[in-house]
């Protein structure tokens, strides 16, 4: 249990997806300019990290890992070089999935997530998050704390975010610095900050 | 060479590098753009590496961009995309494997890198395939300046080295150099891409963005009360 938890917290703030791996930034810099927005793309991400990197743990284990179709005894086959492939394609199909079973089961979720589900396809935090997993061998139960956590941290960062900023209209900037300029150096003061959570340890 | 160069050509290749810079201006592809960064080698594997799968994407989906029916175009994309990357990543697992490995998941992530699948969706998929082969080209280009760049700041102020060979001498080996730390970290590159694009934007002053909010100087009384 501890190991979880220790995983959990390192994957919220210590490898904060945003703000330490750089991941999703084109929609972090995008759409960080209202609070309200920047939670509803969080808790997006969230819900897609949490449902896709255990997902794809399973086929990853299941069918492209080495000898992993031994079960249909067929040995010696290495199929792990198609793991981009099939977690992207794993990634789409899902966000669709997610996107139908929201507008039909639950449409005030949907017109409040709506118009992010489909960016989310080709946010690198999203396919990122996957690719740590499997680049790291976690099991089933890691993948699912990793997935809740990384989404919860870069939900995080991006609200965090979007709540500078909307302070920041107020100031008045250098005419080069002004929008994107000033976007990165304040990243870059917050990702500093959550460099003071790297000593933690559980 | 001259019919190939005609002028269309030469705007496509030459046009992302300053003036529509994909990550200063465009804001497309950040996110291996700061994070492969600490090293001018691993900077410039991907920056190769992004420039071939631009390239070689917008011209395999060009070539087929009559006969892709526009509501699966995106998968249609992603899947090209994505096998061009796969092409890539075992070719570096193969002769430059220490690279691979600090590259780690980066080269995957060149799927969801913006500039490839931004200048797919935009012009790959309206322009024959040799532009948009220039253009991949082009963008790809855009985009190694700016890795470059960072990545000679952080290796030079953060090691005293660029490539792996000492540039400056440490203060450790008995040099005059106390490297800066921060340059190794991940908040540098944030500040260099920010001043980056301040410095561009203070030469071409048509990048300037628009101020949202303007700050009303109250000693002259525009408006200062309400």
């Amino acid at each position: 249990m501890e190991a979880y938890i220790s995983l959990f917290v390192k994957a919220v703030f210590i490898e904060n997806l945003a703000l330490s791996f750089f991941l999703g930034m084109c929609t972090f810099i995008a759409v960080s300019k209202k609070i309200s927005t920047a939670m509803g793309l969080g808790v997006a991400v969230m819900v897609v990290q949490a449902i896709t990197v255990p997902a794809n743990n399973l086929v990853y284990h299941a069918l492209l890992k080495e000898d992993a179709l031994s079960w249909m005894g067929i040995t010696g086959v290495d199929l792990s070089f198609l793991a981009l492939l099939s977690c992207i394609g794993m990634i789409a199909a899902l966000v669709q999935i997610l996107e139908m079973i929201l507008d039909k089961f639950f449409p005030a979720l949907y017109h409040a997530l709506g118009v992010f589900l489909p960016l989310i396809t080709v946010n690198c935090a999203i396919l990122g998050g996957s690719l740590f997993m499997i680049e790291r061998d976690y099991n089933f139960g890691e993948s699912v704390t990793y997935g809740v956590g990384s989404g919860l941290g870069w939900a995080l960062a991006i609200t965090v975010m979007a709540g500078v900023r909307e302070k920041l209209k107020y100031s008045d900037i250098p005419a080069g610095l002004q929008g994107l300029g000033i976007t990165f150096i304040t990243a870059g003061l917050m990702s500093l900050g959550f460099m003071a959570f790297s000593g933690i340890q559980l | 060479m001259s019919d190939i160069l005609n002028d269309e050509t030469k705007k496509v290749l030459t046009a992302p590098l300053v003036n529509d810079n994909p990550i200063t201006l465009q804001v497309l592809g950040i996110c291996s753009a700061l994070a492969v960064t600490s090293q001018m080698s691993t900077s410039l594997i991907m920056a190769l590496a992004l420039t071939l799968v631009t390239a070689f994407s917008s011209a395999a989906i060009s070539a087929i961009r009559n006969h892709i029916p526009s509501s699966i175009r995106i998968i249609v994309q992603m899947t090209i995309i994505a096998s061009l990357v796969i092409v890539v990543d075992q070719l570096l697992k193969a002769f430059a494997y220490d690279v691979s490995k600090q590259l780690s998941v980066f080269v995957g992530l060149i799927i969801t890198n913006c500039i490839v699948m931004g200048r797919a969706e935009g012009y790959a998929m309206k322009n024959p395939p040799l532009e948009s082969f220039m253009d991949g080209i082009g963008n790809g280009l855009g985009y190694s300046l700016i890795l470059i760049i960072v990545a000679f700041f952080r290796e030079t102020l953060g090691s005293g080295k660029l490539l792996g060979i000492e540039v400056f001498k440490l203060t450790k080996d008995g040099g005059w150099y106390d490297p800066n730390g921060l340059m190794l970290l991940p908040p540098s590159a944030f500040f260099i891409i920010g001043l980056i694009i301040w410095s561009v934007r203070q030469w071409k002053p048509n990048q300037v963005e628009k101020v949202e909010f303007k700050i009303m100087s109250i000693a002259h009384g525009e408006g200062g009360h309400h």
